[in-house]
Parts: structure tokens; sequence; C-alpha cells
């Protein structure tokens, strides 16, 4: 790990000021990720400030009948939230899918949010990696790319997003509230929060250096049944090779991209009446699979379909 | 560069314990090379296996991934702080009786984390084991899902559910 200093910050707009005046500043929540990549020295900031402590905690009824959640929630604290459980039940079930318990005690929704690719090359600082050291190249398109992207990659970048929490999110339509140096607060949708790769995949958010994200504010659940449905190489605690989480009539894919996937032509055939097997059929269209990840397609038709199967199932 | 060592007090297993140490070390790190609690185990270090678990203010997180200054003022419980060989604690007891480990590396973390699980159980802490909104029932798929981020090494782990389930009064 490379030195660096380190501040508590006081409150959101005290971090967000400090992070804007210094150089090299990350801010630091749960840390779970973050430290990782900083034992590894992918991530090598030179400050750090801690905005695990700042009064953005707490999940509170909003006047529309949705949800805020503090960005510096822990995700076990949303998991078991019980308006989050009787009203978001996939958000509790996509939360309890992802990491360990001890992880998820200790990382945050805001963290949770920005976590890194896994990509084995990402990783690997030996190898090429154009998100990791742009102009470099993409190890991962004739390497280790098994659970490469099947939606949304370029020939720069084929790694997909790994968090699960954020594939609810996407499915439940939430919005990311964000606080700017200059004291502006702002809210993105949680799906445009995340950039495709495209040539520059180092760019991986719509953030402006030193934004802050303060909350996750969820509208009013959608009519109809909750679900979120996982597939890996181990029962638990292992990142997916896809996931889907079906929020009503509203759906989106895990680990198929370098964001949260919002099913959009399986929701549009779904409206129409399509079955669910003939409505992802129609999303699975647009992929594009590099031949090592070709599984993610049948893998993704038969997860969707039974999970949208038995939301509907669910749904009153 | 501004300063790279910080104070910070971290009350540990009931006593507060002042440290001055650079920004990068983690938690375990303090607690290991710093205050000498060397039951804490440092395995992966990358927070994959669970053996550096310890309880901050009554919950279990990895202890590796964790930096000490982030820590001021916090209640930390490790090993050292649940028992002793004279006054063993119940999960350590029902561990030794079912002889719940072969080389004890992962141990430490094992015991930790069965506390916080416990009380996670309690609060009624979701997991994906049991489906949503129902009550978790302390079955044996449950305890492997809830310990999940605990590694054994020389695979105890029928030895670590039946321990769990001893301490927790649940029939094996």
């Amino acid at each position: 790990m490379r030195p660096f200093t380190y501040e508590r910050a006081v409150d959101a707009l005290g971090a967000v000021r400090s992070a804007a005046a210094t150089p090299g500043a990350r801010f630091i929540a749960g840390g779970t990720n973050l430290l990782d990549l900083m034992k590894l020295e992918i991530e090598q900031p030179q400050h750090l400030i801690d905005v695990g402590r700042l009064d953005l905690a707490g999940i509170a009824p909003m006047p529309d009948g949705g949800l805020r959640i503090g960005a510096s929630t822990s995700n076990s604290t949303v998991a078991a939230d019980p308006q989050v459980l009787a009203r978001y039940p996939v958000l509790s079930q996509a939360i309890v899918a992802g990491g360990s318990p001890q992880l998820r005690n200790k990382a945050t929704v805001g963290g949770n949010l920005l976590q890194r690719t896994r990509c084995a090359y990402f990783y690997d600082t030996t190898k090429p990696c154009n998100k990791r050291a742009p102009g470099s190249g993409c190890s991962a398109l004739e390497g280790l790319n098994r659970n490469a992207a099947i939606f949304g990659a370029s020939t720069a970048c084929i790694a997909t997003h790994t968090s699960d929490m954020a594939v609810a999110l996407a499915a439940l339509g939430a919005q990311v509230e964000t606080l700017a140096a200059s004291g502006e607060s702002r809210t993105t949708p949680v799906i445009d929060l995340y950039r495709l790769p495209g040539d520059t995949p180092q760019i991986e958010t719509s953030l402006a250096a030193g934004d802050l994200i303060t909350a996750v504010v969820l509208p009013p659940p959608p009519a109809g049944g909750q679900i979120y449905r996982k597939a890996r190489d181990r029962a638990s605690y292992a990142g997916g090779l896809a996931s889907v989480a079906v929020a009503g009539g509203q759906v989106a894919l895990g680990m198929v991209a370098l964001k949260p996937w919002r099913a959009h032509a399986t929701e549009a055939a779904l409206a129409a009446g399509a079955s669910p097997t003939e409505a992802i059929a129609r999303e699975l269209e647009g992929a594009s699979p590099l031949g090592r990840n070709d599984f993610k397609l049948p893998l993704v038709a038969r997860l969707s379909a039974a999970a949208i199967q038995e939301a509907n199932g669910r749904g009153a | 560069m501004g300063d790279v060592r910080l104070k910070t007090t971290i009350t540990v297993n009931g006593e507060p314990c002042a440290l001055d140490v650079d920004t990068r070390t983690t938690l375990l790190d303090a607690l290991r090379e710093h205050l000498k609690l060397t039951g804490s185990k440092k395995g992966c270090d990358h927070g994959q296996c669970g053996a550096c678990t310890v309880l901050v203010n009554g919950v279990r997180i990895n202890s590796c991934l964790s930096l000490a200054v982030m820590h001021d003022g916090d209640a930390v419980t490790t090993i050292e702080g649940v028992g002793t060989p004279d006054n063993l604690h119940p999960v350590q007891k029902a561990f030794l009786t079912h002889d719940a480990y072969q080389c004890g590396y992962c141990t430490p973390g094992q015991i930790c984390s069965t506390l916080g699980m416990l009380k996670e159980m309690e609060a009624g802490v979701p997991s994906q084991e049991t489906p949503a909104g129902a009550r978790p029932v302390l079955s044996d798929d449950e305890i492997r899902e809830r310990m999940s981020g605990n590694i054994c090494r020389c695979s105890a782990y029928p030895q670590i559910v039946a321990a769990i389930k001893d301490v927790a009064g649940v029939a094996a």
C-alpha cells in the first residue's frame, strides 16, 4: 500500500470541499473494496476522506411513497430493514446474494455502487488492462473471459459490473443523490450513473471528480411481484455469472455488462403480452457473446424466464 | 505529503488502547503487531477467508479490510476478549466438544463470526437461505450460508455446524 494522509470528515459539504481541494483524494466509508485494491496498488490515493460516520445513514419514507436510503447505511442494515423487506424485497434478496456477512456488515450503499470490476486482468497488475492502465490493451479479449459482458462491451474492455445490489436498484428505477463541491445536490437514475466502456473504460461513472453519493432514492414500488435470482460457481460468497432482478414489469440483468442492464426490450415485450421466454429472447437478440461466455445466453434466458414467471405468481 | 501517522484510541476487549500508527495500518495489524493480540489471524489479507473476523461494536467484520484509524472510539472484541483458558465462552466449549477444528488457524475467526452470526439471527437479519419475510431457523444450510465468509482449509465444516447448533440449543 502506498502512503496516504487521512481525515475524518465532519460533514458532507466539508468532505466534498476537501476532495476538491486535495490532489489524489478519495472517499472511504466501508473500505472493503477500496482497501483491497490499495493493497494491490491498483488504487493509489494520496489522501483518504473518511465519510463513514457522516450523517448519511438511515432509511426514511419519502412523501411520494418512496424510500430514501442514506449512502453510508451498511448493506446488512438495508437488507434487514422492515420497510425494505415489506415493499422492496428484491433489494434485500440482491444484497444478501452478494459478498459475505462480514463484508455486508461493513460495506455501505454508496461504496457498493462504486465497487470496481472483478475482471481477473484488472486485478493482475502484471497484465495489460485499459481500465487500470489506459491504452495498455485488454487482456481479457483473448484471455480468461468466461465471465465477460454480452451487452455493451467494446474492444477496449469487456468487463462486467459485479454489484448485486445495483441490479435490484436498476429494476426498481432508483435514483442516486450526489453532492458536488459547489454544494449542488443532483439526482441521477442509477442506470445512468454507470458508463459503458467505449474507448475510455477507465471512466466508469457519470460522477464528476469529488462528487459524493449521499443517498439512494427508491420510487414507490411498481405493482407486481419482486424477485432476485443469481447464478454462480459456488452456492454462496461468489461473484455472479448472471443475475436478474424483477420488480413487477421492470427487469434488470446483472453481470452481463459493465453496468446493471435494464432489459427494456424484455419489458416492452412483456407489456405487449409476450411470454417470459419470448420476452427475454427479445433482449438477447441484442447480445454479443465472445465464445467462452456463450453459455450466458441460455443461462440468462432460463434464469430470467423463471424469475419473471415466479414474480408474476407473487404479484398481488 | 502531510502526516501519515495518526493517533487513535480503540477500546479493545474493554480496555482503551492508545495507538500511534501509520495510516496504512489495518485494524488486524494494529491488533496483532501493535497490541500483540495475535489471536486474530491473517489468512488471505483480502477479506476472502474470514480468519481475521472480529466484532466491532458487536458486529462481525473482516479486520484486514479496515484501517485502524477508521475505528477511533470503537469497541473491538477479539478472541482474547471472548474467553480465557480457565473461563471458556460456551461457543469455545462447543468447538472443543465437537472437535470443530484441526489446525485451529481459522478458529478464532470462526468463533468471533459465530458470535456475530447468532446476534444477527436474533435481530432478524435475512440470508439468501430463508425466503424474504420468513423467520430464519438455524438449519445446517442456514448455518453454512451465514458462515460462508469463514473458510476452513482443514474442512472441519460438519463439526463447526454441529458446534454452532449445540451452542444455539438446536438439536443436531
